[in-house]
């Protein structure tokens, strides 16, 4: 088996298909991801790193190329396969709206396992007590989402993130509407994960000084990646 | 987390306790909606129920008499002409052709509960200055107070009939100025006359009835009429009331007899129930739609609102079947929650208005039926009406595309 956990093969992706309005936002991506590597993705504002990432994520289909997921084609998949495939492989950070406001932080580090078993269960609650005090924020377990400030949440979502122990972690600007106290902790929290298990993470970051603590940086403009 | 509840359970209870005014506002509605359907064909119900009891407490459920007495034209034999008007014969009081036996006949029939051979003429009762012409009624006890309860309805004196006695209405006590163990002079239109004395006062519900009524044992009345042995009706009970008319046509196919139904006979009262059911119905069907329309709203109205956290729950891994239950269930939810308030709250202005509305007499306007199939039946179907309602809009949580939701 390949070491990369994820390989793009030209991808292209058009929004607006077929109408007057066609704009093609990635022109032939291609970039592969090693296990356990940490990437900063950088580029101008609407070079497509959004674009890209939800492509990678399984949120959307590209128009045209071809995007391996361990060793799996996902262009053949269907909706049901993707999302499985999605559930168990990849997490995502959020720029903004981070958790669900319906629950608990430790109900929200639970949701994406919950998802995925059915029904709620002691092990299921316990992992979600762990993640937690990994974050360092096993006090606010009990506390409804709205009531963390903006970096407590965004620790409860890198939590949530690794809750089905995923093979790689997808970041959209997760440290951007923070101070930069609060940001280097959830990057240091990241990297710490990183390190320990071995999740890969694609970050997309405009903030130089943390893209400079990863592993590679790989810049998108007006959507190719820059040498 | 309830441990039992799956997790499209959890989020929809979730969604609809954060959604709480939203929440309140339409389980209110439904309540209302429910509150109604309840209340109206309860009383509906009861009323209905009162009116037959009373039907079927004071008249029989089937009579039997004499078929009606047709004239024969002479048919156009040689020299013969036909009359191409046949008047109809006056009709004389007549005895039912071989009525024993068909009495036996019916008793023997599995459907019939009670046969009881009646006389009725009219005959003029006079006391002193003060005559009237009633109806009378010769019959035998036994048989003839379990069809038509005349014991429930005394009110002086008691039920018996020996030959000697009378009962009669208690409008008609009045006019003669008689009371219990009075004597009254029976006459019949033939001349002949027996003395009998009052042994009881009836109150049927209805003056003209009580002005007219008067119950006298079967031969007393028969030998009064000048039909010894002979019997005008024969009144029957049966085990289903509703099959009445089925039951007197078959009798009538079979026997040489007209057989009238209470269904028949109370015919308008039918109509009405059939009306007021069709209104019942519509009122139902009417209140359900909007019902179904608030909630859908509602439900339309969370989706956009939750398309963020829905785009969430895609992305960390929510199939759109489990998108598309979260919202079916929380339409389900309303639609029942809903339900269990509005029964609560129709039961409430039932007995409330039970206690309240009175007859003129002071006698309840209707019983209070309260039975449990209605509230089950009521539940079941809003929380069917819910869950329809909530399918538009979990169709469309469910195909949300999760990077707009995302991105929003
Ligand atoms: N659904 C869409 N329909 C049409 N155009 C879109 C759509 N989504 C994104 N775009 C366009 O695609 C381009 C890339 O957008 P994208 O969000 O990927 O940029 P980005 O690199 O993430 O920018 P930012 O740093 O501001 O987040 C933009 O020009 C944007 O207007
Ligand atoms: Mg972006």
């Amino acid at each position: 088996m390949a070491s990369e956990i994820l390989r793009l093969e030209k991808v292209c992706k058009a929004y607006n298909v077929g109408l007057p309005a066609e704009t093609e936002v990635l022109h032939g991506i291609d970039l592969e991801l090693d296990h356990g590597e940490f990437l900063a993705l950088m580029g101008p504002s609407g070079s497509g790193k959004s674009t890209l990432l939800n492509i990678v994520g399984l949120l959307d289909r590209p128009t045209s190329g071809r995007l391996v997921i361990k060793g799996q084609d996902t262009a053949a998949m269907g909706d049901g396969e993707i999302t499985h495939l999605r559930g168990h492989t990849i997490g995502f950070v959020f720029q903004y709206h981070l958790l669900i406001s319906a629950f608990t932080a430790r109900e929200n580090v639970m949701m994406p396992m919950l998802v995925d078993r059915g029904f709620p269960s002691a092990e299921i609650e316990a992992r979600a007590n762990r993640l937690l005090a990994q974050v360092g924020l096993e006090k606010f377990a009990g506390n409804l989402a709205n009531n963390m400030s903006g970096g407590q949440q965004q620790r409860v979502a890198v939590a949530r993130a690794l809750a089905m122990n995923p093979d790689l972690v997808l970041a959209d600007e997760p440290t951007g509407n923070l101070d930069s106290k609060s940001a280097d902790a959830v990057f240091e929290l990241m990297r710490q994960v990183n390190r320990d298990s071995g999740t890969s993470f694609l970050l997309v970051t405009h903030n130089m000084e943390l893209a400079r603590r990863c592993d590679r940086i790989i810049e998108v403009v007006d959507g190719r990646i820059q040498a | 987390m309830n441990r039992w509840l799956p997790f499209e359970w959890i989020t929809a209870v979730r969604f609809l306790r954060e959604g709480r005014l939203q929440t309140i506002f339409i389980i209110g509605g439904i309540s209302i909606g429910v509150a109604v359907i309840v209340f109206m064909s309860a009383m509906l119900a009861g009323l209905q129920a009162n009116f037959v009891k009373r039907v079927l407490t004071s008249q029989p459920q089937i009579q039997l008499l004499a078929p009606d007495q047709v004239a024969r034209p002479l048919r156009n034999a040689k020299g013969e002409i036909e009359d191409p008007i046949v008047q109809r014969p006056s009709q004389r009081v007549i005895s039912i052709d071989q009525w024993p036996k068909i009495r036996s006949q019916m008793q023997a029939m599995p459907e019939v509960v009670t046969v009881s051979p009646t006389i009725l003429g009219s005959v003029l009762v006079v006391r002193g200055d003060a005559s009237r012409s009633v109806t009378l009624s010769g019959v035998e006890p036994d048989s003839y107070f379990r069809i038509v309860k005349v014991p429930d309805y005394i009110v002086a004196g008691e039920a018996r009939l020996t030959s000697e006695d009378i009962i009669i209405g208690i409008e008609l006590a009045k006019d003669l100025g008689a009371t219990v163990g009075d004597k009254l002079n029976v006459r019949a239109a033939s001349g002949a006359t027996r003395v009998l004395t009052i042994s009881g006062l009836v109150d049927l519900g209805n003056k003209g009835v009580n002005q007219r009524a008067s119950y006298a044992a079967l031969r007393t009345a028969q030998s009064l009429l000048g039909m010894i042995g002979g019997v005008t009706t024969i009144d029957m009970t049966v085990t289903d009331i509703y099959a009445a008319e089925d039951i007197a046509q078959r009798i009538q196919a079979a026997n040489a007899v007209e057989a009238d139904s209470w269904i028949k006979t109370n015919a308008q009262f039918f109509t009405a129930v059939k009306a007021q059911q069709t209104t019942n119905t519509l009122i139902r069907l009417f209140v359900g739609l909007s019902v179904a329309f608030g909630i859908a709203a509602v439900l339309i109205v969370s989706v956009i609102q939750r398309s963020k956290d829905i785009g969430i729950l895609r992305a960390m891994g929510t199939s759109r079947g489990q998108i598309l239950r979260v919202f079916l269930v929380q339409g389900g939810l309303l639609g029942f929650i809903g339900s269990l308030f509005g029964a609560a709250m129709g039961a409430f202005a039932l007995v409330y208005w039970h206690a309240v509305a009175r007859q003129a007499d002071g006698t309840e306007l209707f019983p209070l039926i309260l039975e449990r199939s209605l509230f089950l039946y009521t539940a079941l179907l809003a929380t069917i009406t819910g869950l329809l309602a909530a399918m538009a809009p979990a169709v469309r949580a469910a195909k949300l595309d999760p990077v707009v939701a995302i991105r929003g």
